[in-house]
């Protein structure tokens, strides 16, 4: 379980995957590739992505789950799928033009 | 086709959110659209052809642009700084007008008979000037070619022109790219542009569509603008280069700090120095940022860089990823880009030549010289540039500021992202001057980030990656470049302040 906090910095146990978080809430049960995410700077990669959850991270991209109320930026590619409590994280459609005004 | 449908839809669909101001003293939609009734009043009573603003930002600004769409007169927002002899020779061209005004153009606008003035404090008391009736409901003109904002072009040659920007334009504009209350309650939007921007007034339209609060800064300061994000809660922010390069300085003196309650960062207006928009995007980690690319005559932006490429290009390994960050993105649906040689012909892809652009919001119109679209709706920017094989648009500099040195057409643009490559180079303009065996000599003015390099490097970092025909002539080190309120590098300026260093006739 980790502390979804706007800015916090997590990474992969299992690929190369590392993220930022733009919008979360509390405790989260935070993985990528089936493994619980770790701090970034604080774990190294051991094993790799499990199957269901290696559909693969893009670089730039933001995942977020159903309800809106998780937001998490990849500033790292990895082989490895995000999920948070279970649920897969997508990415996030833009609903319009990012506003530019 | 009304700016009004715009504020009516906002009123219906919430009118109890507040529009402008901060949450407990601003102005709700409901109030906003009834004062732009009460405005719409004064300007129908008064007979006057247009609804002049000569201020700083206040609540005026949204009340007049309404106000005066309403009615069906222009508005018309002047640069509240000019000298007086500039500033009288714009408001004579309006016509008669109604002119709101701080204390210092009070006087100066008095002298002109046909225009009334009114002080800001008394408009924002009595919006209708003690007129009650004039103005009801829905009575708006609904013809998309009646003028909706007369915005004067900050030329860099001679007299300003008038850019005539029609309802059409901003309304397909606005609902081309803005999602209806598509703002959660708790967006909030600050605007530090001055009124006559056109960044400044699309933002007022696409904020209160999208029922996203806005506050206003009339005056930028650095560390008054991360004060007031604080303070009210700010959630997106427009700003020009110069306001960005300040703001990540200001942060930096504060310890470098990251900001993270900003959602959304829009930068436009000119050129930003890769040096500044990489330190913002690490001083911003969560923030989505928007390069908006677009003229006072398209109704602002008409290219946009969006979020996911600015991420892309600060985390990637990879060159063409990297070298995104340099470009102002895609065009917006549309919206059509061409880029075309001195013939008119269209050039592929990867080929600079002049950006051309079509598309309902592309206004090109001026009161003075008509409009300068072509037979197909084309037009000029008079920007060079070029679009890359994925269709990302990249913007070189105005035509106008091309150096031409031995015949030869150099591009200031790729001169200044060379020299600002080098890790002690935050900002760099590069101008010609005039040379009596080449035509023009490269001078290059720069701004450095800590221990200014030798020039001998600077000069071997531009041979080794350009021509050395770009080897500038003399490099000059200076504090801050010039700029003016909108935040365009003031070319003109540098090359009358240098033209000494060439040793040819002076323009």
């Amino acid at each position: 379980m980790v502390d979804l906090k706007a800015g916090a910095r997590f990474q992969s146990t299992v690929c190369s995957t590392e993220v930022i978080v733009v919008k979360g809430a509390g405790e989260v049960d935070l993985t990528c590739g089936g493994a619980a995410m770790v701090a970034a700077g604080t774990g190294s990669i051991d094993g790799a992505p499990a199957d269901g959850a290696a559909d693969g991270t893009q670089l730039g991209k933001r995942y977020s789950n159903e309800a809106g109320t998780i937001e998490i930026l990849a500033t790292k590619a990895g082989d490895g799928s995000l999920a948070a409590d279970g649920e897969a994280l997508v990415i996030a459609q833009a609903k319009t033009l990012p506003a530019s005004d | 086709m009304n700016l009004m449908m715009l504020l009516e839809m906002a009123a219906s669909g919430l009118g109890e959110r507040t529009a402008v101001g901060s949450k407990t003293t601003g102005l709700t939609y409901a109030e906003l659209f009834d004062s732009a009734q009460a405005a719409a009043r004064r300007y129908r009573n008064s007979g006057v052809e247009a609804a002049v603003l000569c201020d700083e930002s206040s609540h005026a600004v949204p009340i007049m642009l309404f106000g005066s769409a309403w009615a069906g007169v222009p508005y018309v927002p002047l640069n509240y700084r000019l000298p007086s002899e500039d500033l009288l020779t714009l408001a004579s061209r309006v016509g008669s007008a109604v002119a709101v005004t701080d204390e210092t153009n009070l006087d100066r606008l008095a002298s002109i008979d046909a225009v009334t003035t009114v002080q800001q404090g008394d408009f924002l008391a009595d919006p209708a000037g003690g007129h009650d009736i004039g103005a009801e409901p829905g009575d708006w003109n609904m013809d998309p070619d009646d003028v909706a904002v007369l915005l004067f072009t900050s030329g860099t040659t001679g007299t300003p022109k008038s850019a005539i920007l029609r309802h059409k334009h901003l309304v397909s504009y606005i609902l081309g790219s803005v999602e209806f209350m598509g703002a959660g309650e708790d967006e909030a939007t600050l605007v530090s542009v001055p009124p006559y921007h056109i960044a400044g007034v699309a933002a007022m339209l696409s904020s209160v569509y999208a029922g996203r609060r806005i506050v206003q800064l009339p005056r930028f300061e650095p560390h008054a603008w991360i004060d007031a994000v604080e303070a009210e809660g700010v959630t997106h922010a427009m700003v020009v280069p110069t306001m960005l390069t300040r703001i990540v300085d200001a942060l930096d003196e504060r310890g470098g700090e990251p900001l993270l309650g900003v959602q959304a960062l829009s930068y436009g207006g000119g050129k930003m120095p890769r040096p500044v928009i990489e330190r913002a995007l690490e001083l911003f980690p969560i923030t989505n940022f928007v390069n908006a690319y677009g003229l006072t005559e398209t109704s602002s932006t008409i290219a946009l860089l969006g979020p996911d490429e600015h991420r892309i290009a600060q985390y990637s390994d990879e060159p063409t990823e990297r070298a995104r960050l340099g470009s102002v993105g895609r065009p917006l649906p549309g919206i059509e880009v061409a880029i075309r040689d001195d013939d008119g012909i269209d050039l592929p892809a990867g080929e600079v030549g002049e950006i051309f652009v079509r598309g309902e919001q592309v206004a090109g119109e001026y009161r003075e010289n008509g409009s300068l679209l072509d037979a197909d709706g084309w037009f000029p920017t008079r920007d060079g540039g070029y679009i890359d094989a994925e269709g990302f648009l990249f913007v070189q500099g105005r035509n106008d500021d091309v150096i031409i040195r031995g015949g030869e057409n150099m591009s200031p643009g790729e001169i200044e992202d060379v020299a600002m490559s080098h890790p002690n180079i935050r900002n760099a303009a590069a101008i010609g001057v005039p040379d009596r065996e080449w035509g023009e000599q490269v001078v290059l003015v720069a701004v450095a980030d800590g221990t200014a390099p030798a020039a001998a490097e600077l000069e071997d970092l531009i041979r080794s990656r350009l021509r050395s025909s770009r080897v500038p002539a003399h490099i000059v080190f200076v504090d801050e470049l010039p700029h003016n309120d909108t935040g365009k590098l003031l070319r003109r300026v540098l090359r009358e302040q240098y033209a000494h260093l060439g040793d040819g006739p002076a323009d």
